[in-house]
């Protein structure tokens, strides 16, 4: 069985091989690493069905791999290698499988989350969008707000406060907050830590039992981006003082073992995608 | 990226010019236009330093202007419309847009509220707002990163389109685009910004007239090809491998304004020619190409050969993989087959 530790581990260690791989010339493009970030699709992963939607957005790779433990899948569309979730085609941003969906316009996915909240209305499923902070730049997250609220959409806001958005820091893009600014259009919003994931469970179950009726919430997660915004942009000094739940928790019983576990698995899906043949796709 | 950067005062000699990168230039002319004019205003997000925007066409420039450049959040459609107020004021205002995919946001305000302002009052409101885009695929950054929208801004009445080259010198371009008192879209293909100004490969010269760049060599040539900026290299490389093992003798031109097009110059160029190909990295249809076609054939209908042949990207969305995505985007040998066919 894996357990939440099995799968914050893993998505370290991705995350950590895909900037290793870039900085070794092996990968094109440009990915967006959710280091720091791990523990909020790790907590909500059980609090959503299969019947439940995903929005993700450019920084989901802990967002799909909560999901689906697929390490292969996505290192193969981030690498265009054979077995790739969407034929290397889309890339580490813009991925479909499933009721699973990313893309790298910022805002977009929620007016998108919002139409199939309104198909799920009543089904008791929901749709669930991830965004950062900075994407309350856009329009279209209000527009879609307030059709939430008007409409009583199932509809789950997860917000990943990080405190920035590429080298902007939210003190430069945001006047007044989020909380207030749901409270605007008449939605739930709730702010939570993210050091433990029992105490976020405990708090976040009743509510999203809510939202599947037809209350739409946002949950406002503080959480630090420990790594650059794509590759080797990062502007900022004293990120290795920030807090860091990998830090926190490498004492724990059992923390070793299982992080050898994790980098030992992620190591091989490295070495077992690297040898695959490239990806092809029927245009 | 020092001599750009660096400097605060005094002109650039057209030597330095020719050893400039195409982004520090683009960032001396965005320079030159904010000391100038302590009104003129530049818009849009992570542009301050020492990050200096996401492709660096504005490093420095927040520390030597820091109340003429404005960091912003990420508000597409809102920061193209205070430019826009910015302009109706009388101010001039330069927008940055991170990637030009994400003009779409702006569009509204672009070509319903900056394009209809010139004309759709009974009189002509001067409006001195500059788009920047950067633009066009062939770095892996994915379907929504990668377009070349061009298209989509090709004829807007009020609007101007120009494309970014490395033949053409950027605060030429700047100062035209000011002078002309209209909005306009600045499409900056990404490729571009690391290559050199003026960089012509050694077997032909070049030179240019009234905003429209020729690359030549000293005979008439058997095809011309049409381009914008963002095309430069790719459309060289196809002329060198044509020249040296065909013996096809190709002249290329760049304009600066793709659109209106500046129909007199093109058509001078062209007649006598065998054949024409317009370049872009636009994928299929509606393109600039067909407009430019279009016009060509009225004015040289019966003159011209062959009929104006197109080359552009497929009809695709760009994929992420390097291999699939060097399979559907405009290249060198999309280009030389092109001509060749367009010889038969
Ligand atoms: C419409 C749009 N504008 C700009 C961008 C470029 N961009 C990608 S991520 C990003 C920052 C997003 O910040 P935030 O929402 O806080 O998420 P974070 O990156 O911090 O996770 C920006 C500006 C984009 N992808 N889409």
């Amino acid at each position: 069985m894996t357990t939440d530790l099995d799968r914050l581990l893993l998505i370290r260690h991705f995350e950590r091989a895909l900037l290793d791989l870039f900085a070794r010339g092996e990968l094109n493009g440009t990915t967006h690493t959710c280091l720091g970030q791990e523990i909020v699709p790790v907590a909500l992963a059980p609090l959503l069905g299969p019947d439940d939607h995903i929005f993700s957005n450019h920084r989901g790779h802990g967002h799909y791999l909560a999901r689906f433990d697929d390490p292969a899948g996505l290192l193969a569309e981030i690498m265009g290698r054979e077995g790739a979730v969407c034929g290397g085609v889309g890339g580490s941003q813009h991925i479909l499988r499933d009721k699973y969906l990313s893309t790298g316009i910022q805002g977009e996915s929620l007016p998108v989350a919002s139409g199939v909240a309104l198909h799920l209305r009543g089904s008791g499923a929901l749709a669930c969008a991830y965004i950062g902070d900075g994407t309350w730049g856009e329009g279209s997250v209000y527009e879609s707000l307030n059709l939430a609220g008007l409409w009583g959409l199932p509809l789950l806001v997860v917000v990943e406060h990080n405190g920035i958005a590429q080298t902007t820091p939210t003190e430069l893009a945001m006047s007044g907050n989020i909380g207030t600014r749901c409270a605007a259009f008449g939605v739930r919003h709730i702010a939570l830590p993210t050091d433990d994931i029992s105490e976020i469970r405990a708090v976040l179950t009743p509510l999203i039992s809510s939202v599947r009726l037809g209350a739409p919430l946002v949950v406002e997660f503080a959480v630090n981006r420990l790594g650059p915004h794509s590759k080797g942009d990062d502007t900022r000094s004293g990120v290795s003082s920030l807090r860091d739940w990998y830090r926190d928790m490498s004492g724990d019983p059992g923390f070793a073992e299982a992080d050898g576990r994790a980098l030992e698995l992620v190591d091989s899906v490295v070495r077992d995608v690297k040898a695959r043949p490239l990806s092809g796709w029927d245009r | 990226m020092k001599t750009a950067l660096t400097r605060t005062s005094g002109a650039v000699t057209s030597d330095e010019v020719e050893r400039m990168r195409v982004v520090e230039n683009l960032n001396l002319a965005l320079h030159e236009v904010l000391a100038a004019d302590p009104r003129a205003r530049l818009l849009g997000e992570d542009l301050l330093d020492p990050y200096g925007g996401a492709f660096k066409a504005t490093r420095g420039l927040s520390t030597a202007f820091p109340a003429q450049v404005i960091t912003t959040p990420i508000s597409e459609s809102a920061i193209t419309g205070v430019g826009a107020g910015l302009a109706l004021c009388g101010d001039t205002a330069i927008v940055e847009i991170m990637f030009s995919d994400f003009v779409t946001l702006a569009f509204d305000q672009i070509v319903n509220f900056a394009a209809k302002s010139v004309s759709m009052y009974g009189s002509r409101v001067p409006m001195r707002l500059i788009v920047r885009l950067p633009t066009g695929g062939g770095r892996g950054y994915g379907p929504t990163h990668s377009q070349s929208l061009q298209k989509h801004f090709i004829g807007v009445p009020g609007l101007d389109v120009y494309e970014m080259s490395p033949l053409h010198d950027n605060r030429a371009v700047f100062t035209r685009m000011i002078a002309s008192q209209r909005p306009c879209v600045f499409f900056e293909d990404k490729i571009l910004y690391t290559k050199r100004m003026h960089q012509i490969d050694d077997l032909f010269t070049w030179d240019l007239t009234d905003g429209l760049a020729r690359v030549h060599v000293d005979a008439p040539p058997d095809c011309v090809i049409i381009a914008p900026g963002g095309v430069t290299h790719r459309a060289m490389a196809a002329m060198r491998r044509l020249l040296i093992e065909q013996e096809i003798i190709c002249t290329l031109l760049v304009p600066s304004r793709l659109h209106p097009v500046d129909v007199a110059p093109l058509v001078a160029a062209v007649r006598g020619a065998k054949s024409v190909v317009v370049a872009e990295e636009s994928t299929a249809g509606g393109t600039w190409g067909a407009e430019v076609a279009h016009v060509l054939h009225r004015e040289l209908w019966g003159v011209l050969r062959n009929p104006v042949a197109l080359a552009h990207s497929a009809d695709s969305i760009i994929p992420t993989a390097s291999h699939l995505e060097r399979a559907v985007l405009l290249t060198e040998t999309t280009i030389h087959d092109t001509v060749l066919e367009s010889l038969k």
